[in-house]
């Protein structure tokens, strides 16, 4: 059984290492497939393991957007007078400036939106269920308005980032990359914390705090440290994709409240919340789905999308995990007894 | 920053300006209480919260325009708009609601989250992404010298917003529906056992907190504008005087909604109108976290 089961990560690993040269037309779209799946695992940390519902993680992804453009444009300009330029030519960056700067600037999106966490968690952590849920909507949203109408980092227009310097095909393969990388690392990361004692606490946590608190676990301090992790991940992607998307502007890229944000939501759901496949299948479904409707579709693909919420969160709350540990218990290493469930009966 | 310095002491210097702001706000205020007490209503009763609150609002506004449209006289939008909104209420609660009321909270704040993209949506695709207004041709009344200047058409909504509330209410007080409503908001088992169809009463709190939203928006579109995707801070502003007023307080949430309404217009007149949406989103948060520390100060006491 083990030894299956690492032939079963070695060929998923080696399908995620040729999957770019396999279709090379699609890389970008894979490199959008591993965006997803990420920001689902993130959400699943809080929202899945922790019974924390947040609709405003989306705001770690655009705080690492805008931390990883300025600390990399401040490295080498100005950054108030690089944005009111916007991008018109002046400022050069040269091969050495523009990748030291992508490595410090996602390090430093990362760092920044952890911290950001801890201090936003201090405040939204007291709200509980549905209160949380608004609560950190509503930070996603003004903190979307508010860089909108902050001139120095270019206001309403948002950043242009300097162009991937060499062969744009190469650039693709690193954005690939860059995300296939910090996915696997998640991944390993998550599958070792929910079995450590920390995600046996964070559970806890979910299925009922008073009792939580009441056995000596610190709650909040757990809530935060859960919360900062996922954002730290959140905030590397944020500024990863601001250099895959050169130009970005805060509220339909940065701050897109009703699209990514809403999406992660969905793909939890849709793949089964609080398993560790669930995000990643739901991810998956999630977009082929939004992909098939944005070609077909054109025009109504919003509609589509908002009805496949619906019908997920009304009809299909548990998941493909959720279906599956239902229907195939043994799987899961669930052991059912005909003979006892017959005398229970 | 300096320009918030200018418009400071703009305000110090001239206080009718104040007299005026407030006015505004509180004409408009008045219009955000309305969609409130719907959400209330159906937060009270069923236990839903509706993040779809700002689409209906904006759906019965587009009513209302597209009656105009037509050649339809403005002020007949608003009881169409009330009817219209009242069929879109019954079936999205007959599609959606229902089955998300026993369910958690979280479950009902998602689906209508979903449907509040799919109604924006339809909407742009509908009608476009344009903002609209319907402008009413009645003169505009200026008091001291000019400085202040109320037109009748917002005079006209407020006061059809106040005819609408106070109907409600009475409605609520003294109808045998409005007797069942609010015994079901105090105990669903009990109503129930004492005969009361909670699903009826279910179905038609829905289809009446829609209809209400939708006058107010057919309301809204002859004082303001609306676009496919105001939604969403209307919503966000019922979520504020709600929570600000708390369940089943209507003095409050009157009270409430026209003091965001004015405190928006101080914010958009101190800090540029571009962080008027940002300012409702602040209210909220800010809202929370008074609650908060309330709750903080109880579980002290308690300790």
């Amino acid at each position: 059984m083990k030894n299956n089961k690492s032939i079963l990560y070695g060929i998923l690993l080696a399908f995620i290492l040729i999957a770019p040269f396999a279709f090379p037309d699609f890389r970008t779209q894979l490199a959008t497939l591993w965006l997803m799946i990420i920001v689902a695992m993130t959400w699943d940390m809080t929202g899945g393991q922790m019974g924390y519902n947040s609709l405003g993680n989306i705001v770690f992804y655009g705080t690492g957007m805008y931390v990883a453009a300025i600390i990399t444009i401040a490295l080498a300009y100005d950054v108030g007078g690089y944005t009111n330029a916007f991008g018109g030519g002046v400022y050069k960056f040269t091969d050495q400036q523009y990748f030291l700067g992508m490595f410090l600037g996602l390090i430093g999106a990362g760092l920044f939106c952890a911290a950001s966490a801890v201090i936003i968690g201090y405040v939204t952590f007291g709200l509980r269920g549905p209160y949380f849920a608004i609560g950190t909507l509503g930070v996603a949203i003004a903190a979307g308005e508010l860089v909108s109408n902050w001139e120095w980092v270019g206001g309403g227009q948002g950043i242009a980032l300097p162009v991937y310097p060499g062969d744009l095909d190469n650039g693709k393969l690193l954005f690939y990359f860059l995300f296939a990388f910090t996915g696997v690392v998640l991944f390993i990361f998550l599958k070792w914390l929910y079995a450590t004692r920390f995600g046996a606490a964070i559970n806890a946590i979910r299925d009922d705090e008073e009792k939580a608190e009441a056995m000596g676990i610190h709650t909040l301090r757990y809530k935060l440290t859960t919360w900062a992790m996922s954002a730290f991940f959140i905030g590397i992607v944020g500024g990863i994709s601001a250099f895959q998307l050169i130009h970005f502007e805060p509220l339909e890229t940065a701050y897109q409240t009703i699209n990514l944000g809403i999406f992660m939501v969905v793909c939890v759901l849709l793949g089964g919340k609080g398993t560790l496949w669930g995000p990643i299948i739901g991810a998956i479904l999630f977009h082929v789905f939004k992909e098939v409707t944005w070609n077909y579709f054109l025009g109504w693909q919003w509609v589509a999308l908002g009805a496949l919420i619906v019908v997920t969160v009304v009809y299909f709350q548990d998941g493909v995990m959720g279906y599956l540990a239902h229907r195939k218990p043994e799987w899961f290493g669930v052991r059912v007894d005909e003979n006892k469930a017959e005398v229970s009966q | 920053m300096d320009q918030i310095l200018i418009n400071l002491s703009l305000l110090a210097e001239f206080p009718i300006v104040n007299l005026k702001i407030i006015l505004d706000g509180v004409m408009i205020g008045a219009l955000f209480a309305l969609a409130a007490y719907g959400l209330a209503l159906v937060w009270g009763v069923m236990n839903v919260k509706n993040l779809a609150q700002g689409d209906f609002v904006i759906a019965g506004g587009y009513v209302a325009w597209w009656m105009t449209q037509q050649g339809l006289p403005p002020l007949l939008g608003v009881p169409v708009a009330f009817i219209v909104l009242w069929g879109i209420g019954w079936v999205i609660y007959k599609l959606v609601i229902s089955r998300v009321i026993e369910r958690d909270l979280f479950t009902s704040l998602l689906a209508t989250f979903g449907l509040a993209i799919m109604m924006a949506q339809l909407l742009n695709l509908m009608f476009g992404s344009d903002t609209q207004s319907v402008s009413l041709d009645y003169k505009t009344l200026y008091f001291f010298d000019g400085l202040i200047d109320v037109p009748v058409a917002k005079l006209i909504g407020v006061l059809m917003a106040s005819v609408l509330a106070a109907g409600v209410i009475i409605f609520m007080k003294s109808s045998r529906m409005g007797q069942a409503i609010r015994a079901t908001a105090q105990d669903a088992r009990a109503a129930r056992v004492l005969g009361i169809d909670t699903e009826k009463v279910y179905s038609f709190t829905f289809s009446l907190n829609a209809a209400i939203c939708g006058a107010a928006g057919a309301i809204i579109v002859m004082v303001w504008v609306i676009q496919p995707f105001y939604g969403i801070t209307h919503s966000v502003r019922a979520f504020v005087i709600v929570t600000a007023a708390g369940l089943g307080n209507l003095p409050g949430v009157i009270a409430a909604g026209l003091g965001i309404g004015a405190l928006e217009q101080y914010g958009a007149h101190i800090f540029g109108i571009g962080y008027q949406q940002a300012i409702a989103v602040l209210l909220l948060i800010s809202v929370l976290i008074y609650r908060l520390i309330q709750q903080r100060r109880v579980r002290k006491s308690l300790q």
